[in-house]
């Protein structure tokens, strides 16, 4: 806000409502903060006091740590974002410290202790939750204006091919159970590059779209009520597709491949206003997962155990060997989801842990439905949606399309990722590797999507942002109104 | 661009919607069928998450509970006389379940019956423990201790049954050879494992995991002539225990050229009732049987309970009188051979059904539900069955195997001082006959008052018993008559 605009053009009469009116709702984030700290610390003591009859140790310090992140956070933003969304910050606080919660709560399971493979997570996501806000005070500070991300249009789309393939490179993949999206950096553990890909991709077709929009928005013919794009506007998507489908053949992942594809749906539709874009991507996709799946015995296992968990569980446990991995877990998340029933079991009280590996990450949304039962759950979708909602809602009030563009890409990417994560968890859709944002124990997961919520905070920060007020403009005392006496 | 985005809007809304739907429909909709799944382990982890509620007889209980460490079954049962309780209480083992009164009143002993759903909510806002219910039970320690010693004593395989014939209480419920529970009631595969398999009838020959009381039909031989008798006392045919039968020996079965022998030379021909039940006559009741036709003789075995199943609440075998045979197999059926087949627990209906001048109660052996206060949650009723028999006839019966007792193949049953009616029964088995026989003894005690506190059936097959050796008097009457004397002295 440059107070060197001095210009006393008439035209700026309007803008003077909102240089009064607009408030910024900081303190609103402030008193939300409390609560979104609040609730999980005492969700905290709660599993203490279930499991070992005692109020945590670690209490003070985590209640501390959460708090000191919401402070952090909230102060960056009330700094560098003043107009920005209320709602995001708290929201993705109360989720963080909630995930927090539950992945310290099955650091205390016997079950999980005595695997090979177990660490102690929640200390390290709190250290990954650190590091994800610090990443959104980084964009804060240093993305003053999200338009300045069109001019890496081209660079991100390189960006995001990199990462994407990082995990097939030989020597630094890891292939954790079937899937292959994960790299191995030595020392440090495991990074899943396709998170920040994610964000990356956003940028790259935000600006690309923006650029050609007009001419995809051309239409050849009609064809039953749709406008069919001209053929050689066909190339983009077929690209994006192509990628999607390689994906999915060579990481064997559904869940990302999906992920990718729907975005650029969703944004390409946005950018065109041309619903025929979307019959033709769930074609594509239709085709896409169905041949892949004709012939990926990874995928085809996936979909078996989502038809019927029950066979699944009998063959694991029959110890079947016929080349692929069954697991029984997506039967153990059903239980789990049943035995929590309408209130659940109370945090500390589920047997959640059953799930085995991945209890923590993948299917975390499993103990909150034992725990927190159907009431848990459908508050902390709810607590996504309004998430989403926030998101879309910053895209209509952005005032440039590359801005609705990369804020309705980033929201609908975190929709379809929920909803291909709890939906594969709750047996809706086939299981594929993904990580609930926020909630699930994963550095990438946590740090991308704080960074996402930095972006969109920028963008709301924007679009929210009164219009520079005039200086006392001369014109004003002649427009007073002379009341006849 | 404002329309599609709200359309997205719209879109992502869908689905949370979808999601939402979805969680109602598995926590909602399928949420007790997925709790209940029998491969939920959650389902065994609550069996066992709190100490399991006791089984108790006379007052104290024959179960306890002990704590398992390092697994996610907190608890598992331990039994006192495991061996000699088994047939009564089943088990409830951590990785074999649990079966008969563990398994059918699981939910009092767990405490998670919807009977205790009001007290469950009460200590979980007052932050107790969940706590198991007391299954408290009819039997009688003395009797059953008795039971199961004789037939130890014994050393073949066998069982015992016996009922307060006033009532239809179980007093006692004997199997031998018996298992200890607590040797698999937990989760180790080596030890409960191991212990469990060693049990498994492929392993072990003599199938010491079988409630004979309950679940083994044995042909019932001679004590099945009281059920004859009862036939032709309710039929009419004959009126009284001293009036002349119409029986030749030899009794050529009718519609056959084959004589039904008896036992050595027994003064059978045309004898009285009372004669012919003293001496165990097979002519005399085989010819009843025939005469009176295979109906009567089922309707008769049908009201003593014979061909349905009983739930004590634990299920007790069918035993079987067939419904479609020709009068030499209903002669042969009428002295318990042929397809007649019995449980022990079948047999001391017979014995009580006669010692409760002629009604039938329905045998139970579980007495109360009790809430982990020790309130009863439910009391079972005594209840007739059916009514066999007249109180005349019932009595003429009874004189006739208070004879069998006094002057008759029974005599090893005799108590001082008190009035005992039995029957003894040798059934053969085997093709040609060519296995030991099963020793049988079925037995009332009255009391001063004609009321009686105890009727009981003993079955011993033994393998290892010199042939001549076996019979009804000589083994199984002994062991009734210590049954019965327990039963009386803990009257006292």
């Amino acid at each position: 806000m440059s107070g060197t605009n001095t210009s006393h053009s008439p035209t700026h009469h309007t803008s003077t409502i909102g240089a009064i009116g607009a408030p910024s709702r900081r303190n609103t984030e402030l008193a939300l903060l409390v609560f979104a700290v609040v609730i999980p610390v005492f969700a905290y003591a709660n599993v203490g006091l279930a499991l070992h009859d005692s109020v945590p140790p670690g209490l003070l310090s985590y209640g501390l740590g959460l708090g000191l992140l919401a402070g952090v956070g909230h102060l960056a933003v009330r700094k560098f974002a003043p107009y920005a969304d209320p709602l995001m910050l708290p929201l993705a606080t109360l989720l963080n410290g909630l995930g927090l919660v539950i992945i310290w709560r099955l650091d205390q399971s016997e079950k999980l202790q005595a695997s090979k493979q177990f660490v102690e997570a929640a200390p390290r996501q709190l250290l990954y939750s650190a590091m994800g806000v610090a990443l959104l005070v980084v964009v804060l500070i240093f993305l003053k204006d999200h338009r300045v991300l069109q001019r890496y249009t081209y660079i991100s789309m390189a960006g995001a091919l990199f990462l994407l393939i990082l995990p097939l490179v030989p020597g630094l993949g890891a292939n954790i159970y079937g899937a292959k999206i994960w790299i191995k950096i030595p020392g440090l553990g495991t990074l899943q590059p396709g998170e920040f890909a994610k964000i990356v991709l956003a940028v790259f077709f935000a600006g690309y779209l923006m650029v050609k929009r007009d001419a995809l928005a051309l239409a050849s013919r009609r064809f039953m009520g749709l406008y069919l794009p001209r053929g050689r506007d066909l190339g983009p998507i077929l690209v994006v597709w192509a990628i999607s489908i390689l994906i999915l053949v060579f990481e064997t992942d559904l869940g990302t491949s999906l992920l990718f594809f729907g975005m650029f749906i969703i944004m390409l539709y946005v950018a065109t206003e041309r619903t025929s874009w979307i019959v033709f991507g769930l074609l594509m996709s239709a085709v896409g997962a169905v041949g892949v799946a004709s012939f990926e015995p990874h995928i085809q296992t996936r979909v078996q155990a989502w038809l019927d968990p029950a066979r699944e569980f009998a063959l694991s446990r029959a110890g079947v060997q016929d080349g692929v991995v069954h697991s029984e877990q997506a039967m153990q998340a059903l239980w789990a989801f049943g035995s929590g029933g309408t209130l659940g079991t109370g945090l500390g009280q589920g047997n959640s842990d059953l799930i085995g590996f991945a209890a923590n990450s993948d299917f975390i949304l499993a103990t909150f439905g034992e725990e927190l039962g159907l009431a848990g759950v459908m508050a902390i979708m709810l607590l996504y949606g309004l998430i989403v909602e926030r998101g879309v809602r910053t895209a209509l009030a952005a005032r440039d399309p590359f801005g609705k563009l990369l804020a309705i890409g980033l929201s609908g990417a975190f929709a379809l990722q929920v909803f291909v994560v709890a939906g594969g968890v709750m047996g809706l859709i086939p299981l594929t590797g993904m990580t609930l944002p926020f909630v699930a124990y994963g550095g990438s997961s946590v740090i991308a999507n704080w960074a996402l919520i930095g972006i969109l905070l920028r963008i709301s920060d924007t679009a929210r942002r009164p219009a520079p007020a005039p200086a006392a403009n001369p014109d004003a005392e002649m427009t007073q109104v002379v009341r006849p006496s | 661009m404002n329309k599609p985005l709200r359309r997205i809007a719209i879109f992502c809304g869908l689905l949370v919607l979808a999601l939402l739907i979805r969680d109602n429909w598995i926590q909602y909709v399928q949420a007790d069928e997925l709790r209940t799944d029998k491969n939920n382990r959650r389902v065994i982890i609550e069996r066992y998450a709190s100490p399991r509620g006791d089984i108790i007889v006379d007052g104290k209980p024959i179960t306890g509970s002990a704590e398992t460490p390092g697994s996610d079954f907190k608890f598992k049962r331990t039994y006192k006389d495991g061996a000699m309780w088994a047939p009564v209480t089943g088990y409830a083992s951590q990785a074999f379940g649990a079966s008969q009164i563990e398994n059918i009143e699981d939910g009092i002993l767990t405490g998670n019956d919807d009977r205790l759903f009001f007290r469950n909510t009460l200590d979980m806002l007052t932050g107790k423990k969940q706590q198991g219910g007391n299954v408290v039970t009819t039997l009688n320690a003395a009797a059953q201790k008795a039971a199961y010693n004789g037939l130890k004593r014994q050393g073949g395989k066998g069982a015992v049954a016996a009922l307060d014939p006033s009532t239809g209480k179980i007093l006692a419920l004997a199997s031998y050879p018996s298992y200890d529970p607590s040797s698999f009631a937990g989760n180790s595969t080596s030890k409960d494992g191991g212990a469990w398999s060693k049990l498994q009838k492929k392993n072990n020959p003599n199938d010491p995991m079988l409630n004979r009381a309950l679940r083994e039909t044995y042909p019932p031989g001679s004590t099945f002539k009281v059920v004859t008798a009862a036939a032709a006392l309710e039929d009419g045919k004959y009126t009284s225990a001293d009036a002349k039968t119409d029986s030749p020996d030899p009794w050529t079965m009718t519609g056959t050229n084959t004589e039904l022998p008896n036992e050595g030379n027994i003064p059978c021909k045309n004898a009285t009732l009372r004669v012919a039940l003293q001496y165990s006559c097979n002519t005399v009741f085989g010819k009843i049987g025939a005469d009176l036709g295979n109906d009567k003789m089922l309707d008769m075995a049908k009201k003593f309970g014979f061909d349905e199943e009983h739930f004590t609440p634990v299920r007790a075998n069918a035993s079987v009188f067939s419904d479609d045979m020709n009068p030499s197999q209903t002669a042969l059926s009428s002295i318990g051979q042929f397809n007649t087949a019995a449980t022990p627990l079948q047999m001391a209906m017979v014995a009580s059904a006669v010692a409760n001048d002629g009604k039938l109660m329905k045998p139970y052996m579980v007495d109360e539900l009790q809430s982990p206060g020790v309130d009863p949650i439910a009391k079972t009723d005594p209840e007739e069955l059916s009514q066999p028999l007249s109180p005349e006839n019932a009595q003429i019966l009874q004189s006739m195997m208070e004879t069998v007792v006094d002057k008759g193949t029974g005599s090893n049953a005799k108590i001082d001082g008190v009035k005992v009616g039995g029957k003894t029964g040798t059934a053969q088995h085997g093709v040609d006959n060519s296995e030991n026989p099963y020793a049988w003894f079925i037995s009332y005690a009255k009391g001063d008052d004609g009321s009686s506190p105890v009727a009981v059936a003993v079955v011993v097959e033994d393998d290892n018993a010199v042939r001549d050796d076996i019979s009804g008097g000589g083994l199984a009457a002994p062991i009734a008559r210590n049954v019965m004397e327990a039963v009386i002295n803990s009257k006292k």
